[in-house]
């Protein structure tokens, strides 16, 4: 194996892709997470507008997407990624079943999350009148924040995870190169290095989350 | 000290909680008035349902039969809305204090503010007015975790205060504290108690907390009310079980017995503590006796006090020195020991 400028600028291209998978389908995981992890932890019966029947439905149908393989759920999504990005190749082709399988996942993380807040200190809010949404917006966001970024963190690289699974359909980015140079061509060297620059990628996303929660939190200063 | 005119009423309140085996009656029939003006305690050992009691005053508990009556007005009547406007008048604070952790101490005394939609400048206006009544406003930029317990109470009391509510439910207030901050917050009450008029409503398992700053107590005992009336005559005369146990607590059932003679427990009032009760009673008997407990406290400026004497063993100087109490009219019974 020569790492000559081709397979260099190869390299480059799968780290841009697999960021690009990975960013922009954490965004979209987020931005469907966050209301599902609120709606979760509001209308559970001891939450702040209890729905008790309603909590149980939607807790079985995020459990139900969490565990169809991720590998499965790409393929049985085409038909949406076929509507909504309008090819089934390539890293943007990939985002529609990352978001889908991540949403639920992200979910639970950011629920967990929210369990985490202080139930007195919620207690202390509707003491002084707050109603459901000024609990959410005011108490549970700003108090979960640190652990909300330590669970982004977890989040973002299992996405990344997931996103280099997405080179068995063609998806792109460095899973999609480990695999047609690694495995099909038996090139164990290209291999080597694809997985190396995604422990690093990996390593990353961990400290920055870390640190950002460390420095965002008043509680340990 | 207040007046007649009932801020909160209760009226034959209950509450169940349902569990998986079965219902639990945490409160029954509970009847309270509450004047406005007055600090109110209402004591229980562990368990006795204070706590759900407090809760079920600005409804984060709601009643499962009963009323709760704020001014006149039913709770129980009310929208889920007008609930929570309700609530913005009764300030409560938490033996946990329940601050913001994310939130430094003057947005934390914003909060209340926030909520009830008062514009940023104004709050913090306030907001820095209660921090220098609560002697905090040199920490106004500190954050929760960098504060000491009694801090954290005061900028709690501050929160409690900020949309000038009518009525300080306190929770447990000092149970987490040391004598001597839980001394300065009970002042503070009081202090907040004279100067805001606001009426403050106590709940306490500590007779010292009730002793220190109430006016009128009511004793809570297995879900229900066992004794109301001014903390005076409580402490002078307590009639229920559970209200002799509080307040002479050791000494209410057991007394150590030397030989087999009497014991007697006489009650001073804020009359008889100025006297030379015993002496005198010695000198116009002339007989002996032995004290085998004796305390005084200082309520509300008066003195009470208790004190367990043992007879000699001869009927006759018994006899006399019973009578002697009773003519004195001075509160007296037979102990009896273990």
């Amino acid at each position: 194996m020569i790492l000559d400028a081709t397979t260099l600028n190869m390299l480059k291209l799968g780290v841009w892709e697999t960021l690009y998978m990975t960013f922009t389908s954490s965004f979209f995981a987020y931005l469907f997470g966050i209301p599902l992890g609120i709606i979760l932890i509001a209308t559970d019966k001891d939450g702040i507008y209890p729905i008790p029947w309603f909590q149980r439905t939607l807790g079985i149908i995020i459990n139900l997407l969490r565990s169809v393989p991720f590998i499965i759920l790409l393929i049985m999504v085409i038909p949406i990624t076929k509507l909504v990005v309008g090819t089934t190749l390539g890293a943007s082709a990939v985002i529609p079943p990352l978001v889908i399988a991540s949403a639920p996942y992200v979910a639970r993380v950011v629920e967990s999350s929210f369990k985490e807040v202080d139930a007195g200190v919620i207690e202390a809010a509707k003491s002084m009148g707050a109603s459901p949404l000024q609990i959410i917006w005011k108490v549970l966001l700003p108090e979960a924040k640190p652990s909300l970024l330590v669970g982004a963190a977890l989040s973002v690289t299992t996405i990344l995870g997931y996103s280099a699974m997405s080179g068995f359909v063609g998806g792109g980015g460095l899973g999609d190169i480990a695999i047609k140079y690694g495995y099909y061509r038996y090139q164990t060297g290209m291999m080597f290095i694809t997985v190396a620059i995604l422990v690093i990628i990996v390593q990353i996303i961990q400290e920055a989350g870390m640190k950002l929660s460390r420095v965002s939190d008043k509680r340990i200063k | 000290m207040h007046s007649a005119e009932p801020i909160i009423e209760l009226v034959g309140l209950g509450k169940e909680f349902y569990t998986a085996s079965g219902p639990i009656k945490a409160l029954d029939d509970i009847n309270l008035s509450i004047g406005r003006g007055e600090i109110f305690g209402i004591i229980g050992l562990s368990g006795a349902g204070k706590s759900t009691l407090v809760r079920c005053i600005n409804y984060l508990e709601i009643p499962t039969s009963g009323t709760v009556l704020f001014e006149n007005k039913s709770l129980t009547a009310m929208r889920p809305r007008e609930q929570r406007l309700a609530r913005q008048s009764m300030g409560m604070i938490f033996q946990q204090f329940n601050l913001l952790a994310q939130r430094n101490v003057l947005q934390n005394v914003c909060f209340p503010l926030e909520i009830a939609g008062v514009s940023k400048k104004d709050a913090v206006d306030r907001a820095m007015e209660l921090l220098e009544m609560v002697g905090l406003s040199d920490r106004s930029k500190a954050y929760p975790s960098q504060l000491s317990g009694g801090q954290k109470q005061r900028v709690a009391i501050a929160r409690a205060l900020a949309t000038k509510p009518k009525i300080l439910l306190c929770d447990e207030a000092t149970s987490a504290l040391d004598p001597n901050t839980t001394k300065s917050i009970l002042s503070l009450l009081k202090e907040i108690n004279k100067t805001l008029e606001v009426t403050v409503i106590v709940i306490t398992h500590e007779m010292a907390v009730i002793e220190a700053v109430c006016d009128r107590v009511a004793i809570i005992d297995q879900s229900h009310i066992a004794e109301v009336g001014s903390v005076a005559d409580l402490f002078s005369e307590p009639k229920s079980k559970i209200g002799r146990q509080l307040i002479l607590g050791e000494a209410a059932e057991r007394v150590i017995q030397f030989g087999d003679s009497k014991n007697v427990r006489i009650t001073f009032d804020g009359r008889s503590s100025f006297e030379p009760v015993l002496s005198n009673m010695i000198l116009a008997c002339k007989v002996p006796i032995n004290i085998i407990h004796a305390e005084t406290k200082d309520i509300n400026g008066t003195a009470m006090g208790q004190m367990v004497i043992q007879l000699p063993e001869d009927e006759l100087d018994q006899k006399r020195i019973i009578n002697y109490l009773k003519t004195a009219k001075i509160t007296h019974e037979e102990v009896k020991s273990l």
